[in-house]
């Protein structure tokens, strides 16, 4: 049977290796910073750890629904696509320097992309 | 089916049944998000028996010793019993066995306690005043070498606990106090590991339980501490803190004044602007910060932006004083 996404990425231990480097990139970039601000570390960190294995096509059980829910305190914020897109940059350049290549960054960014409405509030 | 005990009430479970999925079913309300083991959201603790290890993965180990799991991701093999509850509501009485002054601002205080009481030192415990008045401490002392609890009351203009710490409390009160609780402890192993310190104000308490457990466990890798306060007032333990210093090669102690200057022992700066000026990449350090909320919670994403995992960063939060 072909290997999915999640495990050709290597599964867990992918993500536990990519958190710490995609949270660091978040918290220093400046587009993106401010709407991790305020937020306890840990529980942040945990929620990135979801993100990520959402992303990489792991287990999860998130509806579009939870992810406009997950997300809407943000829009007040002023969430819009160029913080969708800094995301995926961040994400794309951290699993480059996990040494992940082009095509299965392009599926991961895929995953991010299509789940842009729903963060957005889009048809909410 | 088996038998699912919850903050005391006992609920029917299916085999294939996980802890969320029962709780929910009968209503019960657990706050979660993801059902898939990642979120954490759905955490609670397990009353007497180690949850299924498929329930941990991803807590920290110091969660896992305490017996954190994760709701959704736990089946147990038969009954099994779990609380939301924090493990510090459980009281016992401790007598004071002295309340000292060692600065101005400091008062250290010590306590008899009765046995069974496992704690590590630099977790911090909930006490109560006989009126009900509640506040938190960190844990100074070491169980291997102390027979009492020590705890550092910093005295604060509003603190209704510090000021009745410092002016009444005196030898042969008795008190209560709560199961240790926290995870700002050190974890033997990794003995290789610098370790950076960062504590402000009575902050030193746990850090210094911290130090000497390290130094205990014979940790080898340099350990450097900051200790900061606004004033000289703030600043305690400097001569124990110094022949420390001087006992063990690879522990550095930098005392640090905020708003006082004209010191030439101590550092003029705060304790975290010290600690990362002279440490500007942390990958692959342990570290513990201990002190006023804002300044925990600035510094933790410093010592993370320096390089230091997540994992690596402990922290004593006083979140959970709660009735
Ligand atoms: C690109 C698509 C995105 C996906 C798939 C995604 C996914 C997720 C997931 C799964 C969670 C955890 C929800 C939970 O379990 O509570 C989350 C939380 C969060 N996301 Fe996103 N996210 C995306 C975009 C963004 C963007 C663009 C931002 C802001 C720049 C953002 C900021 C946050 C914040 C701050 C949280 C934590 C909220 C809290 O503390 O409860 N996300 N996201
Ligand atoms: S609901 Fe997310 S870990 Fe349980």
């Amino acid at each position: 049977m072909a290997k999915t996404l999640y495990e050709q990425l290597g599964g867990e231990a992918a993500v536990n290796a990519a958190v710490d480097i995609f949270y660091r990139k978040m918290l220093s970039d400046d587009r993106v910073s401010r709407f991790f601000e305020g937020v306890d570390m840990d529980r942040q960190a945990s929620k990135q750890k979801a993100f990520l294995t959402m992303v990489f096509g792991g287990p999860n059980n998130y509806s579009g629904k939870d992810m406009y829910e997950g997300h809407k305190h943000l829009l007040k914020m002023g969430l819009n696509d160029s913080h969708v897109d800094a995301v995926i940059e961040n994400l794309g350049n951290t699993l480059k320097e996990l040494g992940v290549g082009n095509d299965l960054i392009g599926q991961v960014a895929a995953i991010a992309n299509s789940v842009r409405d729903d963060v957005l509030g889009r048809g909410h | 089916m088996s038998k699912l005990t919850f903050d005391g009430i006992a609920y029917n479970r299916t085999a294939e049944e996980s802890v969320l999925d029962c709780l929910t079913r009968h209503g019960v309300v657990v706050p979660n998000s993801c059902r898939s083991g990642i979120c954490q959201s759905c955490m609670l603790r397990a009353v007497s028996d180690d949850p299924p290890a498929a329930a941990q993965k991803g807590l920290k180990e110091t969660q896992k010793e305490q017996r954190y799991f994760l709701a959704c991701s736990c089946i147990p093999s038969g009954d099994f019993e779990a609380t939301s509850e924090l493990p510090q509501l459980t009281r016992t009485s401790a007598q004071v066995r002295a309340v000292e002054k060692i600065s101005p601002a400091i008062a250290r205080v010590r306590l008899d306690y009765s046995r069974p009481f496992d704690y590590r030192p630099g977790q911090f415990l909930n006490l109560y005043r006989p009126d009900g008045l509640i506040r938190t401490y960190s844990i100074a002392s070491v169980p291997q070498f102390e027979d009492f609890i020590e705890l550092h009351v910093q005295r604060t203009e509003q603190g209704r606990m510090s000021r009745w710490v410092h002016e009444e409390l005196k030898s042969g009160d008795l008190v209560h106090i709560s199961a240790p609780l926290g995870e700002c402890y050190y974890r033997p192993g990794n003995t290789e590991q610098p370790i950076l310190m960062v504590g402000t104000g009575s902050g030193l308490a746990p850090l210094y339980g911290v130090l000497r457990d390290a130094l205990r466990a014979k940790h080898s890798a340099p350990i450097w501490l900051y200790h900061g306060s606004r004033t000289r007032d703030g600043l305690y333990l400097i001569d124990e803190l110094r022949s420390l210093a001087r006992e063990y090669e690879n522990f550095r102690y930098f005392p640090c004044l905020s708003r006082e200057s004209g010191y030439e022992a101590f550092l003029a700066a705060r304790a975290n602007d010290a600690a990362l000026t002279e440490h500007k990449n942390l990958k692959g350090w342990r570290v513990f910060i201990a002190g006023h909320a804002d300044m925990v919670g600035a510094t933790k994403k410093r010592v993370f932006l320096a390089g230091a995992s997540l994992g690596d960063i402990h922290s004593d939060a006083f979140l959970l004083a709660r009735n």
